[in-house]
C-alpha cells in the first residue's frame, strides 16, 4: 500500500483541482498532481511521476520509472495497484 | 545464491554482496555477534524475503523487521472502531483493501461487510470524495490509515471537501508517523541496533531532515533506500561502512526520488489539515508520544470523530491482542516469526489471527510467503 506506482501524466482535465489523467502499466486513472505542480501545469504532460492512492507523488525519469515497475512486478505490487485502480473505478461506476 | 540470478543485474549484485562481506569481517560481524540492522518499512521487509537478501548476505548481518506497515502496527479498537463506524446504518465506510483483513476484537472489515454493513474498498481517497458527491443523502467516511507517504492523499482530499463545501464527506484519520517509533526503539534498553535502512517513500515526503536525531543524539546511522534489491543492498553496505569507520550520519541512497527537503507541497498540506496527538497507541509498541495525527479544528466537520464521536481514546480502554499471538514480541525483534506458537498454526495469510500475517508486507506473512523450509529453522 505504501509503495506507489510509476504513471506518465498524459492530460490535465481539471486545472483548478489539480486533476489529471495518468496511464499506469496501461490503465488509465484521474489522479491529483497537487504534490509535483510548479510552474504551468500543462509542462507535467508527458512526466513521469511515482503514483501513489490517486497522487502524483514525485517526477521520475523515464528510466527509473521503468526500473521501479520492474522491482514493484517482482513483488506481485504492480497486479495489485492496478486491481484495487480498476475495482475502485467499478464500484464508482455502480454508484452513478 | 540461490536468488542472484533473478537480480536485474545480478554481477553487480554479487559486487556489492563481496564487499559487504568484506566490511562485515573487518567489524568482526559473526553469526553469534551480529550486526543488527533494521529496515523500517514493509515494503523493504517484503523485498528482503522476496529476494532471500536475508539468506545472501555475510552471516555476521542480522535484519530486524521494524513497524513501517501500517496495516501491521493498527490495533485490535482501531479496527473496532471501524467496524462501529461501518455498522451505522446511514454510513458509507471505505478503506484501502489492506485494512479490510485486520481482525478486531469482534470481526474484520470484511466480516462486517458479509454482515451487511456496507464497507466498500476504495483505491484513492478521492474515490471515496467522488463517492461523497454522488451519494449526498449518505455519509461517506474515509478511513485515513498509513504514515506519510498517505498522509497527504488525505489532507489534499479533505481541503478539496473543504473547498467544494461538502458535507457527507469525513475522515476517521489514524495516520502515524515514523520518526517516534524509531526513538521509541532506540530508547528500548532490550533493543540492539547498530542502524537503519530508512524508508524511501516516506522520505520523498518527510526528506531527510526528521531523522537527523538518530545520527545526533543516539550515534547510529540511517540511509535512506530505494525498493529494488540492488538498492537495499547498497544502503546495507552504506550502513556497514559508517559502522566500520565510527561514523553516524543521515545517509541518501534513493536520491533519485528523494529529495533531500521532501516534498514542500505535501508537507505543507499535512502541516494544514493535521497535528499531533499526544501520544498513540501501536500494536506491539504500546503508546509512543506524538507519533499519530489528527485532524485540526479548523476542519473539524471532516472529522470522523467529532461528527460521531467515535475514535482515539473515546473508549477508554485498551483491548488485548489475542490469545498466544506473539505480534509484539516479532515487532520489536525479540523473536523471529517461526517462533510464534501460532505460527503457520493458528495464523496464516488465509486466517491471520495477528497483523503482521494480513499484508504482504507483514514479517509474519513475509515468512510463510517466501520462508520454504525456512520457516522451519529454529529462530
Ligand atoms: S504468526 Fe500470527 S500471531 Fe504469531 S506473531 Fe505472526 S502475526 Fe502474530
Amino acid at each position: 500500500m505504501c509503495l506507489g506506482i510509476p504513471g506518465q501524466i498524459t492530460a490535465i482535465t481539471d486545472a483548478e483541482r489539480m486533476m489529471a489523467t495518468a496511464s499506469v502499466s496501461g490503465v488509465r486513472r484521474e489522479v491529483c498532481v497537487a504534490p509535483i505542480a510548479q510552474g504551468p501545469l500543462e509542462d507535467l504532460v508527458g512526466e513521469w511521476a511515482l503514483i501513489h492512492v490517486g497522487f502524483a507523488m514525485s517526477r521520475i525519469d523515464p528510466d527509473e520509472a521503468a526500473k521501479t515497475l520492474e522491482a514493484l512486478r517482482a513483488l506481485g505490487e504492480v497486479e495489485e495497484e492496478l486491481a484495487a485502480m480498476r475495482a475502485s473505478a467499478a464500484m464508482l461506476e455502480e454508484t452513478r | 545464491m540461490k536468488y542472484v540470478q533473478e537480480f536485474r543485474d545480478p554481477k553487480a549484485a554479487k559486487a556489492v554482496l563481496a564487499a559487504i562481506a568484506r566490511v562485515a569481517d573487518e567489524i568482526g560481524a559473526t553469526r553469534d555477534k551480529p550486526v543488527h540492522i533494521m529496515e523500517v518499512c514493509g515494503g523493504h521487509t517484503h523485498a528482503i524475503f522476496r529476494y532471500g537478501l536475508d539468506k545472501l548476505v555475510h552471516e555476521g548481518i542480522e535484519f530486524i523487521h521494524g513497524p513501517g506497515c501500517p496495516v501491521c502496527v493498527l490495533p485490535m479498537s482501531r479496527v473496532d472502531e471501524c467496524v462501529e463506524l461501518a455498522e451505522r446504518p446511514e454510513v458509507i465506510f471505505t478503506t484501502f483493501g489492506d485494512a479490510m483483513r485486520v481482525p478486531g476484537t469482534r470481526k474484520s472489515l470484511l466480516q462486517a461487510k458479509a454482515d451487511g454493513a456496507d464497507v466498500r474498498m476504495v483505491y484513492s481517497p478521492l474515490d471515496a470524495l467522488e463517492l461523497a458527491r454522488r451519494t449526498p443523502d449518505r455519509e461517506v467516511i474515509f478511513f485515513g490509515l498509513g504514515f506519510e507517504t498517505t498522509t497527504p492523499s488525505t489532507a489534499f482530499a479533505i481541503q478539496q471537501a473543504a473547498r467544494e463545501g461538502l458535507t457527507n464527506f469525513t475522515v476517521f484519520a489514524n495516520h502515524i508517523t515514523v520518526p517516534p517509533p524509531i526513538k521509541a526503539l532506540l530508547d528500548d534498553p532490550h533493543m540492539v541496533l547498530d542502524g537503519f535502512v530508512g524508508p524511501g517513500h516516506v522520505s520523498m515526503v518527510i526528506g531527510t531532515e526528521p531523522y537527523q536525531f538518530i545520527a545526533r543524539d543516539y550515534g547510529k546511522p540511517l540511509v535512506v533506500a530505494g525498493f529494488e534489491p540492488l538498492d537495499l543492498l547498497q544502503s546495507v553496505l552504506m550502513v556497514l561502512e559508517q559502522i566500520r569507520d565510527g561514523r553516524a550520519e543521515i545517509e541518501n541512497q534513493y536520491a533519485r526520488v528523494v529529495p533531500a527537503e521532501g516534498n514542500p507541497a505535501s508537507i505543507a498540506a499535512v502541516e494544514d489539515v493535521y497535528e499531533p496527538r499526544p501520544t498513540f497507541a501501536w500494536r506491539g509498541l504500546g503508546e509512543i508520544d506524538a507519533s499519530g495525527l489528527r485532524i485540526r479544528e479548523t476542519y473539524r466537520t471532516f472529522d470522523a470523530e467529532e461528527k460521531f464521536g467515535i475514535g482515539y481514546g473515546t473508549r477508554g480502554r485498551a483491548v488485548d491482542e489475542p490469545e498466544g499471538c506473539a505480534c509484539g514480541l516479532v515487532m520489536t525483534g525479540r523473536i523471529k516469526p517461526p517462533a510464534c506458537p501460532q505460527f503457520g498454526k493458528g495464523c496464516t495469510p488465509d486466517m491471520p489471527l495477528g497483523a503482521l500475517m494480513v499484508s504482504s508486507e507483514g514479517a509474519c506473512a513475509a515468512y510463510w510467503q517466501y520462508g520454504g523450509a525456512r520457516a522451519e529453522e529454529p529462530a
